[in-house]
């Protein structure tokens, strides 16, 4: 660190010590599981998962999906480039074989696996691990992902207990496509990111438990 | 030394343009009424609260133990911590990285810090280009106007405006003022710089002591690109931002996105621990004031903010006379409980923009006490003598109307439909200049000061005195 900068820090921290209140105790936060009104058992939580996602404006297929490639096609005829970060399907490309992040921007459908679903608010966990290049999920048209539906939580207390948010260089809640009510605050989609999300509720092969 | 910012003539134009004014009262109420029915949904909203509230205020009081954990823990991640002590070191730090690579181009997503400091037009000075790729900051950059809304920079401009801007600034149709075309535009416009950018900016809502990590919500997901596309991601971000642990974090993300639009979350909450191979990421933690508001023992339940605007949407002032009038980066309640403490002089008369309703304070997600500091800056501005005769008055019936604690919860009843009609006879009296330019309500027709007369109750009891 340089003179100036170990300067700056020492001056910041001494006023703020020098400023700041008698100190105050940290509370237990709960994880108010008593308190949801729809349920605990796990059907619940893919009606209560499946009702917050379609609230913001992502779409959700729970019936199941037994030919992927077939699905995509059909969903999205137009598509030509198809990013796959799930090995179960291969795509047209593979995220190692872009040679930049940027080159994302030329996927038109980008497909993976999500490690978790939030009840409460319809979200999707990703992290660096499964999209390997990050851009994937922003560049692209369209963004789909599988979700284990035994891994859906709760809500937000549970889930920010997931390793991810501990170890993982990038990991983000994704709830719904990209959208954005700055003009008019109507809500639009798509904003910079993707146009469409859909979660398809699909079993994990030798999944049973959540896995970091 | 400088005039100090006279936001109610400033919101004379504001007011005088009774299109932007009656559409901007009314998207702010209907926002407000969705964050009403997104906390009902909560059954423990209230428990949330005091949480945040008591997280915020832990985490302030032991503010210099956290901030030397997340720098050791950022570290150890392979993220660059700086320290900027105000926003010209700020300033020059986020230069600095840019110049010595070589990079004369920066994208960033919304931070009201880089706002704060005044970031953009340092770096357009010294040759950087920026493109702001908030779709409401990119408006607002274009039209060269600061932001008039905290999460909703151009919440003010109709469709019109939009179209207009856009067309001349873009060459798109000036006709076509559909929301999804004008989205489309700024999207086929700034797409070609996040794809070239090799450095991109972010703020962040919190960041994390316990694992060094940057936490920022957007429903764009322009800062995931922003920060994922280029090979440099710099962060800024104030000192306050600091939460203890991944777990605290959860309660705040419950009231952001709840208290600024009613959504549940915003569409994209991302957490950024470290670069990824071969990139490299810097977090500027900046004071610029925070640490001297931090030992004023009135005012420093304000570094609790988490910037979701739910005080702005609610106030009657705000609604009525539009953000830009403020004249200051923040606005509304929290801005004007936070601008004096950055000069005093210039931002003396902003305590004055309130009705003392106490909505802000109801709707505050962490609790901060915003009327009563509103009040207390009031008070602050007598003994300095940095206030008209007129506004004296006003405070000195404010002064009688708090020291009646039952008539003052009358006076900040959170019923909703109460509050929307409240500016319509609160505003409208002699002492408040807001209410110039507005009709006297059919019903409710008193003077505040008859109001306060007939209303005024015949005892009180010293422990329910409002305290000071």
């Amino acid at each position: 660190m340089s003179r100036t900068q170990t300067l700056s820090k020492n001056t910041i921290l001494d006023a703020v010590r020098g400023n700041q209140p008698p100190a105050q105790s940290m509370p237990t936060i709960p994880h108010f599981h008593t308190n949801r009104p729809q349920g605990n058992q796990p059907a619940d939580l893919v009606a209560k998962f499946s009702e917050s996602i379609v609230h913001m404006t992502g779409v959700v297929i729970t019936e199941n999906v037994p030919d992927l490639d077939s699905f995509l096609r059909t969903k999205f005829p137009d598509a030509k480039v198809i990013c796959s970060a799930i090995p179960e399907y291969a795509g047209t490309i593979r995220p190692a074989g872009l040679n930049h992040w940027s080159e994302a921007s030329t996927i038109d459908v980008c497909i993976v696996r999500s490690p978790m679903g939030v009840a409460e608010t319809g979200s999707v966990l990703l992290s660096d691990l499964e999209l390997q290049v990050n851009t994937i999920a922003y560049l692209a048209h369209d963004l789909v992902v599988l979700l284990d539906p035994k891994q859906i939580v709760p809500n937000i207390h549970d889930a920010y207990e997931h390793p991810h948010f501990r170890l993982r260089p990038y990991s983000v809640l994704m709830t719904g496509p990209s959208g954005s009510g700055d003009i008019g605050a109507i809500v639009v989609h798509p904003a910079q990111g993707v146009r469409t999300l859909t979660v398809i509720l699909s079993p994990a092969r030798n999944a049973s438990k959540r896995k970091g | 030394m400088s005039r100090p910012i006279d936001q109610a003539e400033n919101a004379e134009k504001f007011l005088a343009d009774t299109v932007h004014e009656q559409r901007f009262d009314k998207l702010l109420w209907a926002i407000r009424m969705r964050r009403d029915a997104a906390a009902q949904q909560v059954p423990e909203w209230e428990e949330l609260r005091t949480l945040a509230s008591e997280i915020k205020e832990h985490t302030l009081s032991n503010l210099s133990g956290y901030l030397i954990q997340f720098e050791a823990r950022a570290t150890a991640n392979g993220v660059i911590v700086h320290w900027a002590r105000d926003a010209h070191e700020h300033n020059q730090i986020v230069y600095d990285l840019l110049a010595e690579q070589g990079i004369d181009a920066l994208i960033k997503s919304k931070s009201m810090l880089t706002e704060e400091c005044e970031l953009r037009p340092f770096l357009e000075r010294r040759g950087i280009r920026v493109t702001e790729t908030d779709l409401g900051e990119r408006i607002q950059q274009l039209d060269d106007q600061p932001p008039a809304h905290i999460t909703g920079p151009a919440i003010h401009k109709t469709n019109h405006d939009v179209a207009v801007l856009f067309s001349q600034k873009y060459g798109s149709d000036p006709k076509n003022e559909d929301t999804a075309y004008l989205a489309g535009v700024m999207r086929e416009n700034t797409r070609p710089d996040i794809l070239k950018a090799r450095a991109g900016m972010t703020g962040a809502n919190f960041i994390v002591a316990e694992t060094g990590a940057i936490v920022v919500a957007t429903n764009e997901g322009n800062a995931d690109l922003s920060a994922n596309t280029p090979p440099v991601h710099i962060c800024s971000v104030g000192i306050e931002k600091i939460i203890p642990t991944t777990e605290s974090l959860a309660v705040f993300i419950r009231l952001l996105a709840r208290s600024a639009t009613g959504d549940p979350i915003t569409q994209y909450t991302s957490t950024f621990r470290g670069p990824r191979k071969g990139a490299a990421m810097h977090v500027i933690l900046v004071d610029n004031g925070r640490s001297a508001r931090l030992g004023m023992k009135r005012f420093w339940h304000s570094l609790k903010c988490i910037r979701c605007a739910a005080c702005m949407n609610t106030c009657p002032v705000y609604r009525r006379s539009g953000g830009l009038s403020y004249g200051s980066t923040y606005m509304g309640p929290i801005g004007i409980i936070m601008m004096p403490t950055f000069e005093i002089r210039k931002y003396s008369e902003l305590p004055f923009s309130s009705t003392l309703n106490g909505s802000c304070t109801h709707v505050c997600p962490v609790k901060i006490d915003i009327h009563e500091q509103i009040y207390g800056w009031r008070e602050v501005m007598e003994e300095n003598d940095q206030i008209q005769v007129v506004k004296k008055e006003a405070m000195r019936v404010a002064d009688k109307v708090l020291s009646h604690p039952a008539l003052y919860q009358i006076a900040t009843a959170s019923v909703s439909t109460a509050l929307e009609v409240l500016p319509h006879f609160a505003i409208y009296n002699r002492l408040n200049v807001w209410g110039k330019h507005r009709d006297v309500p059919e019903a409710g027709p008193e003077t505040f000061h008859e109001w306060y007369r007939n209303h005024r109750p015949d005892h009180r009891t010293k422990t329910n005195e409002v305290e000071r």
